[in-house]
């Protein structure tokens, strides 16, 4: 129903090689994340599959056929914008039975559908309000419903969640969740967050100025990066990424250790430093240690450690644990 | 204004501007109003006194007031209806990403800068003139007889010039508005089905509904005493086919050297004003919310 092909898929915008070629699959009932550092094409990739851009080569197929000339309405894809994209004079209702009048249903039976997506998003009370009406998490799920009542071969999203406050966003990643659960279509969601993409998603898929760098499930990206970009990009705080005689000791050009994975001690270890921040959260503490030689180094603790500025530490990489990667950037096994 | 003694200090702080602006509406409509029951003729000075109400019957009774009143209502709702229509359509045209958009643009808003009279007589004297018009040679140019507009169509010819000077003022204000209409609205209605048609309908102009309303509130206001046009071409004529209710004023005024029935006939303009703003901000006042 939802399995999406992309085919050497290039994109440019005159000179400019926003995606210079991507080959991807995207199985069916998956739920696939974009990330990368801003400005890296994820946009672009999802407004490719949408149709909203045109490819400038390459193919894309949606369940089995080539879709690369459809217009995006003929996709069969559903789309939630990063501003809502609501359409601020018609009613809660009206909005999400756009789709559904422009595809000519009977009215009586679009304002059934329309109802029941409202009753599965806790939007009934607000049918009848306008958008300006609503708290940035209501305009969100009116987004979705709107999406929903479609019945899509697939729903994308754009950085749904950006515009709302921790609390709220928490709430929305589990809704979302929850939905994908039940309507088991293919999603395919762009973030910049990746507690969003780490928690949500089935594969993610992690770009680096508009290529491909890994695509995995979110352990796998955490336990083996392809790359040190990945690596770098994956997990949070970030992995620690080091050069020189340490790296050359295992033959590798960088090495790279996460914040996690370093054992901390006041009296011996691999390498010495001064604690120059410790950042206490109560369940961790997040100590980031100048070591000699290396710069700074991030190191994750429990919540009892106690370490203030200026404290001497010693940091220990675990067994096994560290992460090698060679000339060229790419992980050595 | 969320507090009594704020909206106490609010309503302090405006009444000078407020009261100054009622004594400015006031006192000329007052001496209008005073003027219009008196007889004031400046080609008899020493008949003076109270008219009673024969300067307005004088008015009803003319034979072309009726005519004076459509064919003031016709100019008004006729220019708003093609710089409406058009300005949609311009604006909707130079929205789009052109070579040459920035001289283009200042084109289309061009004609908004000639004065009224130069403008009518432009059209008069190089378009419509029957015989060295540009319209009557090429209208010959294709062995046709040329059209004698002001003659033949002389209201049509007025509306069609108030038009074309405020057709740029249209599309400037409605570009404005399209402009403003955000590009993800528009690929979400796309990608909900709905084609450039059920776009423009349900989307683009929806949206620009209160620029359009101000663009009638404000032409209104103007067209409602639209005279240089007239004067400058048709002189209310053939006959009184063209005579609008200023045009009638100021044949009074200025012509007859009444100012008495003049005064009257600004009583009759001002009621009609009124009656269509009363109108407009029925139809349309709602659509200036937000
Ligand atoms: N219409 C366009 N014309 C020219 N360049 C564009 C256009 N749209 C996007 N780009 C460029 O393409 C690149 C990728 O843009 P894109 O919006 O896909 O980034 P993104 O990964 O979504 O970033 P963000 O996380 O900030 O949203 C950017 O360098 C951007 O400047
Ligand atoms: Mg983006």
């Amino acid at each position: 129903m939802g399995k999406i092909v992309l085919k050497q898929v290039r994109k440019s915008f005159g000179d400019v090689h926003v995606i210079p070629s991507v080959d991807l699959t995207i199985e069916n009932g998956e739920f696939v994340v974009f990330v990368g550092p801003s400005g890296c094409g994820k946009s672009t990739l999802l407004r490719l599959i949408a149709g909203l851009e045109d490819t400038s080569s390459g193919t894309i197929e949606i369940d089995g056929k080539d879709a690369t000339m459809l217009p995006p309405a003929k996709r069969g894809l559903a789309m939630v914008f990063q501003s809502y994209a609501l359409y601020p004079h018609m009613t809660v209702r009206k909005n999400i039975m756009f789709p559904l009048k422009m595809a000519g249903m009977d009215p009586e039976a679009a304002t059934k559908k329309a109802d029941a997506a409202a009753k599965v998003l806790n939007l009934t009370n607000y049918m009848e309000r306008k958008p300006g009406q609503l708290s940035g998490g209501q305009r969100q799920r009116v987004a979705i419903g709107r999406a929903i009542v479609r019945e899509p071969a697939a729903f994308l999203f754009d950085e749904p969640l950006s515009n709302l406050d921790a609390a709220l966003r928490g709430n929305m990643r589990l809704e979302i969740t929850e939905l994908h659960q039940t309507l088991k279509t293919t999603m395919i969601y762009v973030t910049h967050d990746q507690v969003e993409a780490m928690t949500m998603a089935d594969k993610i898929v992690v770009l680096q100025a508009g290529n491909i760098e890994q695509v995995g499930s979110p352990l796998e990206l955490y336990n083996h990066p392809a790359n040190a970009f990945v690596a770098g990009f994956i997990g949070s705080p970030r992995m620690n990424l080091l050069e020189g005689a340490d790296a050359a000791a295992v033959g590798a050009k960088t090495i790279g250790v996460r914040p996690e994975h370093l054992e901390i001690s006041t009296t011996a270890g691999q390498w010495k430093g001064t604690v120059a921040v410790a950042e206490l959260l109560g369940s961790d503490t997040f100590l980031h240690v100048n070591v000699e030689g290396h710069g700074t180094m991030t190191v994750r603790g429990g919540g009892d450690v106690n370490l203030r500025h200026g404290d001497t530490v010693y940091l220990t990489p675990q067994a096994g644990k560290t992460h090698r990667f060679g000339q060229d950037g790419k992980a050595l096994v | 204004m969320a507090t009594q003694s704020s909206r106490a200090t609010a309503r302090l702080m405006l009444a000078p501007s407020v009261i100054m602006l009622f004594v400015w509406m006031i006192v000329p409509l007052a001496m209008t109003i005073w003027f219009s029951f008196r007889i004031y003729r400046l080609l008899s000075p020493d008949r003076t006194g109270w008219a009673g109400i024969r300067n307005y019957t004088w008015f009803f009774n003319s034979p072309d007031f009726w005519l004076g009143i459509s064919n003031t209502l016709l100019l008004v709702g006729g220019v708003l209806a093609i710089t409406i229509i058009f300005g949609v359509l311009i604006a909707l045209l130079i929205d789009q990403p052109v070579w040459g958009q920035g001289p283009l643009r200042i084109l289309v808003i061009s004609p908004f800068f000639v004065m009224p009279p130069v403008a009518a007589s432009i059209w008069k004297n190089l378009f419509m003139h029957p015989q060295n018009g540009l319209l009557a040679s090429a209208a010959q140019g294709l062995g046709m007889e040329p059209i004698l507009f002001l003659q033949s169509y002389p209201l049509g010819s007025i509306i069609f010039i108030t038009s074309w000077e405020w057709l740029p003022f249209a599309t400037l204000i409605l570009l404005t508005a399209l402009q403003s209409l955000s590009s993800e609205q528009l690929e979400a209605a796309e990608m909900d089905g709905a084609s450039a048609l059920s776009r423009f309908r349900f989307i683009t102009l929806p949206h620009m509904t209160r620029a359009i309303t101000v663009v009638i509130l404000i032409q209104t206001i103007f067209l409602l005493s639209i005279f240089g046009e007239i004067f400058t071409t048709t002189q209310g004529g053939p006959g009184s086919a063209s005579t609008t209710l200023p045009y009638m004023i100021y044949k009074q005024a200025l012509i007859a050297k009444d100012i008495g029935r003049a005064a009257a006939g600004g009583i009759i303009a001002v009621i009609l004003a009124n009656i269509v703003a009363v109108f407009l901000m029925r139809s349309m006042g709602k659509h200036l919310d937000t």
